[in-house]
């Protein structure tokens, strides 16, 4: 159950190329700080790539829910 | 009485819908392509024409010789379109009323949202591409920075493949010794796709192509002659070659059928509008999360033509449905390339880099116009 309130949801399960990080890029260049993304993937890689850019970029990591076959990335623009 | 169908771009998507149509409907579709300029362009050329391995006139031809005698071409600017009343206005000529809709526009770029970027070279028009290898032929020392300022982007493979075949390039002039050449790449890999990236990494390194990840290009300040990333990086270069913002067409944002960058909300796996009946949008126009390429408009243009033909039949609709499939070639220099298949419930694979894939692609390009277009593959 995802408690915080989304700005911009994104369906990227089943999607490998640009993929579910490039997509999360993409629409946190084009928000407003304190906007709020989701992003669904069912990718493996997610998982550590995800977290990872959050990191590097200096954005915040909200949540991650784990759902059957797929987890949701809820991320903030810090900055 | 015959369905008026209009179709908005004359790209590959929309004249293989339009060719796919007419063909398929027994008469039941009047079908007409609007598309500005009247000229189709092989995008995918622009590439080989930035690094001289191509020649501009090669890569375009007329659109009414791509489409079936029984297609009308309106060469127009399409300015809006009125849904409600299944209506298209012209920059020039009189409105269209359609009965199905195909939104098959397709992006433009615009370095000129990159703030210091409208210098920068790039390759994904005929004019960035001609610039660049004028640029290029001049070049004789220093360092050539790749970037990428925005995504989605047309093409995901290309950035590596310009790095490839600039190291080509580069090294037939005898000038490789004296130039640097770095990527940047949006993400910590070479790729989006990590197989593939595992495949390609390596050949990298080996031509000294220098990677950096986790570099999504900001800000670029051409006195200094340095790019700034998003996540606080700065670069310097001697010549810059950048992945441009992308967004939908004009005509798409001042009818209020996309999303604020332009692209059109569908369903990923009947490509009809979300909000809207009777609209259907193909290829890069959309908003699905997946490669904005000529293989992706080349295989959705296959299932809205379907979909339509079942319409103006009265039929049900058929039971194929566009199931993510993507297919690109990814040039590796030196004569060599590779390919990534995958779709919505397949991951992507990768072989190890071969002549035969040059050859395949060389091939695919060469033949285009006598296939692609006419809706002659499947």
């Amino acid at each position: 159950m995802i408690g915080t309130h989304i700005d911009k949801a994104i369906d990227a399960r089943g999607m490998a190329c640009p993929g579910p990080l490039m997509t999360l890029i993409g629409a946190i260049r084009q928000g407003q700080v304190g906007q709020v993304f989701e992003v669904l993937s069912s990718d493996e890689g997610s998982k550590t790539d995800i977290p990872a850019w959050v990191a590097k970029a200096r954005h915040e990591l909200v949540e991650v829910v784990q759902d059957a076959g797929y987890a949701h990335f809820v991320v903030r623009k810090a900055r | 009485m015959a369905d008026e169908v209009v179709i908005l771009g004359g790209g590959v998507g929309g004249t293989i819908v339009a060719n796919l149509i007419a063909k398929e409907s027994n008469g039941r579709a009047h079908v007409t392509v609007v598309d500005s300029s009247g000229i189709h362009v092989y995008q995918p050329g622009f590439l080989y024409v930035a690094v001289g391995l191509e020649n501009p006139a090669a890569l375009h031809r007329p659109e009414s010789r791509l489409l079936r005698r029984d297609v009308n071409l309106v060469i127009d600017r399409a300015t809006r379109v009125d849904p409600a009343e299944h209506t298209v206005f012209m920059e020039w000529g009189r409105p269209l009323r359609y009965d199905q809709l195909v939104l098959a526009t397709g992006s433009r770029t615009m370095l000129q949202e990159v703030p210091g970027g409208q210098e920068a070279h790039d390759f994904y028009t005929m004019e960035g591409a001609k610039r660049l290898f004028k640029a290029l032929r001049s070049f004789q020392r220093g360092t050539i920075v790749i970037g990428v300022a925005g995504i989605p982007y047309k093409c995901p493979p290309a950035p590596v493949e310009f790095a490839f075949l600039l190291d080509d390039y580069l090294r037939s002039r005898g000038i490789r010794g004296h130039t640097q050449i770095k990527l940047l790449s949006p993400l910590n890999r070479a790729f989006t796709i990590e197989a593939t990236s595992k495949l390609v990494q390596p050949i990298l390194a080996e031509r000294d192509i220098e990677l950096t990840g986790f570099f999504n290009v900001e800000s670029v300040d051409t006195v200094a002659q340095t790019v700034t990333s998003l996540e606080g990086e700065t670069v310097g270069y001697d010549l810059l070659v950048l992945v441009p913002p992308h967004r939908g067409q004009q005509v798409i944002e001042d009818s209020g059928l996309g999303d604020d960058r332009g692209w059109v909300p569908v369903d990923k796996n009947t490509l009809k509008h979300t909000r809207f009946e009777h609209i259907w949008a193909i290829g890069d126009t959309t908003d699905i999360p997946i490669s904005k390429s000529g293989s992706v408009a080349h295989y959705e243009a296959t299932v809205a033509a379907a979909e339509i033909v079942a319409t103006v039949k009265g039929e049900e609709p058929p039971a194929h449905v566009y199931d993510g499939k993507v297919m690109c070639f990814l040039e590796t220099g030196q004569g060599k390339a590779t390919t990534i298949q995958f779709d919505y419930d397949h991951p992507p694979v990768s072989p190890t880099p071969a002549r035969r894939w040059h050859w395949a692609k060389a091939l695919f390009n060469k033949t285009y116009w006598h296939t692609v277009p006419q809706g002659r593959l499947p």
